[in-house]
């Protein structure tokens, strides 16, 4: 709808005076004394009013005017600003702001002639004109109720009345008005009436963005000039280095034209905290501390809703009922408080109430109850842990739901918003039960960030052999630098099952060669010069990645890369550095995932807008033992069926294997020390008893001898290296400490005697299984597990390697493809396989982690399903589904036959 | 009007073509579809990108995605030394950059002078190509741009 320019300017105007309204008239309930406030209520309902007439609008002029007469009465001290009259006066506020939205979208008022609220409006004037002490010279009768077209006739002797310009309440919203006169805004929150009209001007924003990047482009030129100058005569150094200074000033104002102070989004909150409280029966105050604190307008525009949402849930399940908290000794008024401060290139903001707080025992049930965790999954979580759960997706805690919150968008959504914007939101129990606080934390500015410019070689005999290659590092990743020099320094760096790490300061830091993570080169093992080492933090893990060489900080302009490059995981994005070339912004959990320092479970659950503490699905609970040299060792708790101790003396030989009567059977035993390293003698021998983990699959089962049960540990496996060494399966991260998993098919095997288990796939014996993870570790721990139940297992990295195996063993009986939320393989093979002649009698069955992937693979595209969808942990129910999708199979295959080869 | 009446009378309608050179093939693109034409740039290369995407260029302060069309269409990579062009594309999400050995001139085209792909093209240039316009003295081969830029991320 085009509207004319003064129409528009209009309505950029009023609603900025309404934004502004809903905060005064609150404050002015709680301070109905307050003349100033009063005042300046009333003057924007006047300057509406006057403005509206002016174009025609009747409507909107006779709400607005019997709205003001009221306001005119308290004004003069004739009447009491009550409760009720407030409302009414809200009531108003929202139907001009409805008035205006009809005129923005319509050009014209719209049908709804607000009679109603006319009439109580004009109810509520009367009542107080016709009370005794009521002066009648005010009391003006309405015609313009009777006749809405003509309110203008009304306004000479208002305007008269008007002060039009008020300096004191002028002066006490003046922090706000500097930034806000540049930046057009429905939600810009000051005055702008008399004093600084002149000085202001409304700029569009898509014209600011230009600027920025015009800006960009002045200050790269800039650059190039200052290098090509160096070595220069002295007045055009001279006046390159006015340039210089003047560039920077100018990128910096013009920056400052897009930063708005955090106070123009809470301006509304007041409003929102009051209707909420007195839907709910509650007395809530709202303060606010640090609002001039300034944003990026981008940022402003996106933690609008999610923070209403916080400040809604602190109402609505924060501050308990008056009587409540009476009975808890505390005031009988809540309180909100909202803070903001920069900190270090971000803007914190908390949101604090003095409530109940969250109750651990509550979420848990009601996670439970949405069948979001299991209770065996509760019982062992933290308090923290709780409090994470919810910003579960799916979880909303309001045991009724209520109109004001618990409408299914929760905090998840708030969480994933806020990380859109590169922001981090957690929640707090303040101690003592205290209540509750939302912390945010957000970067400043999204387009400009301060880089650390860093280099990498590219070695081999690939197309970039040879060159040097320059990477910026968002400095918000960065931990610290560190130089290794000298011989004996950098020994520090050790190998941990061939896995580079570093002792900082007597912690191990995994290391992460830039040029291999890259592919750029195969060489990981440091040259003879000195290490860089940059200490990044990768999610909640610091990592050390190790560079060529290190320039120097920058600040840089994010600029996206193209649709084209989304899909690499390496890359934030790209920059345009001071000679005019293009260099790669590195994404640092992205890389940390590509070395392999986060595993994949844990970066699903980030894609998934979670935490490791909210989401207790991806985390696997490890036993954790010794034996022999080797400190500490781990499996699977689920994959463990008892642990056992035994006096020594009870052990048999059976055909020269240790044997034990358990269970009226006979546990074939291994002594783990032994096999792991050979020659070395048990470190347990000596004592009278032995530590046995018993593994039990039904026909098959072992009991490994250990010399001690460590611990327990539930965590998220975070580091992974497959290894070389017999018997192990690799190394992780669990606990804080390298913990060497067991690999424990390897072992059955053992015990078994050997080739029981090796499978041929030319032999029919076995049903062959092909299991598709890009996660080693998962994928061999549920190879052991199958074949344990008697499969012959083959496993697949990638969907390359998958269709290969397919291609070249097409009687494969079952695919188990693992859904992640980071790629598409799962469903990209089910396609491939099912566009495949010769492949498409094959059963996939879709193993999941995760809430989220598992939605994701019940809606695919298409005609496409698979033929099963399993929680992977939930290993018996895996196992059932998959005997019974191969017995289907065993029927339709004879007849399809074809291709099978059988 | 009119005027447009008597050129279709001579060559039916046409449609304007931007012309280059990759290896010995002569193609076209619709001239609407360009951008600009520029020489050489230097590029920054991107470590793990699918292969023929040769790397990122600055064209003015905006990142422009280079694609290397030799390799799209499986031939070798140009002598060394021999410097490509690009030929910026507009596509739906912001400027493509193709380097292509040489620019050749911007032509009216005729279309009833198409015909489809003759079956002894290669497959890989086969896939990549629209139709055929059988010119006075050559063939030009329609590149079909989108098809390129889709299959280039892969």
């Amino acid at each position: 709808m085009d509207l004319d320019e003064e129409v528009r300017e209009f309505l950029i105007e009023c609603n900025e005076n309404l934004a502004n309204l809903d905060r005064e008239v609150v404050l002015l309930e709680q301070r109905p004394k307050d003349a100033k406030l009063i005042a300046s209520v009333f003057r924007t309902f006047h300057t509406i009013k006057g403005t509206c007439g002016f174009f025609g609008f009747s409507i909107l002029g006779a709400v607005t005017h019997i709205a003001e007469n009221i306001l005119d009465q308290v004004r003069s001290s004739q009447r009491e600003l009550t409760p009720e009259l407030t409302s009414l006066i809200l009531q108003t506020v929202d139907a001009i702001k409805a008035l205006l939205s009809e005129i923005e979208s319509e050009g014209c008022e719209g049908k709804n002639e607000y009679h109603d609220l006319r009439k109580r409006l004009t109810d509520a004037f009367q009542y107080a004109t016709t009370a005794p002490d009521a002066q009648s010279a005010c009391a003006e009768p309405e015609p313009s109720v009777k006749s809405p077209a003509e309110p203008v006739a009304e306004l000479p002797p208002q305007m008269q009345q008007a002060p039009v310009a008020e300096p004191p309440a002028v002066a006490a919203t003046a922090p706000m008005k500097e930034v806000e006169a540049s930046v057009p805004s429905d939600e810009a929150g000051s005055q702008k009436h008399s004093v600084v009209l002149d000085s202001t001007i409304r700029v569009d924003v898509g014209l600011l963005d230009k600027l920025m990047n015009l800006v960009g482009e002045l200050v790269l030129a800039r650059n190039q000039l200052l290098q090509g100058t160096s070595g220069q005569d002295g007045v055009l150094i001279r006046t390159v280095q006015r340039l210089n200074v003047i560039t920077s000033e100018l990128q910096e104002g013009v920056l400052k034209t897009r930063m708005q102070p955090i106070g123009v989004v809470w301006n509304k909150l007041p409003r929102v905290i009051r209707d909420l409280a007195a839907e709910c029966g509650k007395k809530i105050n709202i303060e606010m501390e640090g609002a001039e604190t300034e944003l990026d307008k981008t940022i402003i525009e996106a933690i609008k809703d999610p923070l209403t949402h916080i400040v809604r849930n602190s109402c609505d399940h924060g501050v308990e009922m008056p009587e409540v908290r009476l009975g808890k000794g505390k005031p009988a008024e809540g309180l909100v408080l909202l803070r903001a401060f920069h900190e270090g290139g971000h803007v914190n903001i908390e949101i604090s109430d003095d409530g109940g707080g969250l109750n651990p025992e509550k979420l848990k049930a009601r996670a439970i109850q949405k069948g979001l965790i299991r209770s065996e999954q509760a019982a062992m979580m933290t308090e923290r842990e709780a409090v994470h759960l919810v910003f579960m997706p799916g979880f909303s805690t309001a045991e009724q739901v209520t109109k004001i919150s618990g409408r299914g968008v929760g905090m998840d959504v708030v969480k994933t918003n806020i990380q859109k914007i590169g922001g981090i939101v957690d929640i707090f129990n303040r101690p003592g039960a205290a209540g509750s606080t939302v912390k945010i934390k957000i970067p400043l500015t999204l387009a400009i960030i301060p880089g650390l410019i860093i280099k990498a070689h590219a070695g081999g005999a690939g197309e970039m052999a040879g060159e040097e290659h320059r990477f910026v590092i968002p400095q918000a990743n960065l931990i610290e630098l560190v130089r290794l020099d000298r011989e004996e320094d950098r020994k520090q760096i050790e190998y941990v099952n061939g896995i580079p790490v570093y002792r900082r300061r007597g912690q191990l830091l995994p290391l992460t060669y830039l040029n291999s993570v890259l592919g750029m080169d195969d060489c990981i093992f440091p040259s003879s010069d000195a290490v860089n080492i940059v200490v990044l933090q990768a999610e909640d893990r610091p990592f050390g990645l190790v560079v060529d060489g290190i320039f120097d900080t920058q600040e840089i302009v994010v600029k996206p890369l193209g649709k084209r490059l989304k899909g690499l995981s390496s890359y934030l994005g790209a920059t345009i550095m001071g000679d005019g070339r293009v260099a790669l912004i590195l994404d640092v959990p992205g890389l940390a995932r590509l070395a392999g320092i986060v595993s994949q479970a844990r970066d699903a659950k980030r894609h998934e807008a979670s935490t490791a503490d909210t989401c207790p699905e991806v985390r696997q609970t490890f036993l954790i033992f010794r034996a022999g040299s080797f400190q500490r060792l781990a499996v699977p708790l689920a994959l463990v069926s008892r642990l056992e101790q035994f006096p020594r003396k009870t052990v048999e030989l059976a055909s020269g294997q240790p044997v034990l009567h358990y269970r009226e059977r006979i546990l074939p035993l291994l002594y783990l020390s032994k096999l792991l390293d050979p020659g070395s003698e048990s470190g347990g021998a000596g004592s009278e008893t032995i530590q046995i983990i018993v593994f039990d699959e039904g026909t098959r089962r072992v009991g490994i001898v250990v010399d001690q049960i460590v611990d327990i540990v539930e965590e998220a496996v975070t580091f992974t290296q497959s290894s070389t060494h017999v018997g192990l399966l690799g190394s992780a991260v669990i606990g804080g400490t390298i913990t060497d998993l067991i690999d424990l098919h390897m072992l059955l095997r053992e015990v078994s005697g050997s080739g029981s288990l090796t499978y041929d796939l030319e032999a029919n014996a076995l049903n062959t299984l092909l299991i598709v993870d890009e996660s080693p570790l998962e994928a061999t721990m549920l190879r052991g597990y199958l074949e344990m139940c008697g499969y012959a297992i083959a496993d697949a990295g990638c969907l390359k390697d998958a269709l290969e195996f397919l291609h070249a063993f097409p009687r494969t009986d079952l695919v188990i493809a693992s859904l992640s939320l980071r790629t598409q393989i799962g469903p990209d093979l089910l396609a491939a396989v099912r566009a495949t002649p010769a492949l498409r009698h094959i059963p996939v069955l879709a193993i999941t982690r995760d809430q989220a992937t598992a939605s994701r693979g019940q809606h695919l595209d298409g005609e496409l399903h698979f033929d099963g969808l399993e929680d992977a942990d939930d290993r018996a129910q895996l196992l059932q589904t998959i005997r019974q999708l191969l017995r289907v199979r065993r029927e339709p295959v004879t007849a399809v036959g074809a291709g099978h080869g059988r | 009007m009119a005027d447009k009446d008597l050129l279709a009378g001579d060559l039916g309608e046409t449609r304007q073509f931007a012309t280059f050179h990759v290896g010995d093939l002569f193609f076209g693109i619709e001239a609407i579809r360009v951008q600009e034409v520029i020489r050489h740039q230097e590029m920054t290369p991107i470590p793990l990108a699918p292969p023929a995407i040769q790397g990122l260029i600055n064209l003015r302060g905006q990142i422009v995605t280079a694609v290397d069309t030799r390799r799209m269409l499986a031939l070798p990579p140009p002598a060394v030394g021999k410097r490509p062009m690009n030929i910026i594309i507009k596509a739906e999400d912001g400027a493509v950059s193709l380097l292509v050995d040489e620019i050749g001139d911007v032509l009216e085209v005729p279309l009833n002078s198409f015909a489809p792909v003759p079956d002894n093209v290669p497959a890989p240039q086969r896939d990549l190509v629209a139709g055929v316009y059988k010119l006075r003295h050559q063939l030009m081969l329609a590149l079909d741009s989108e098809r390129l830029l889709e299959n280039a991320c892969h």
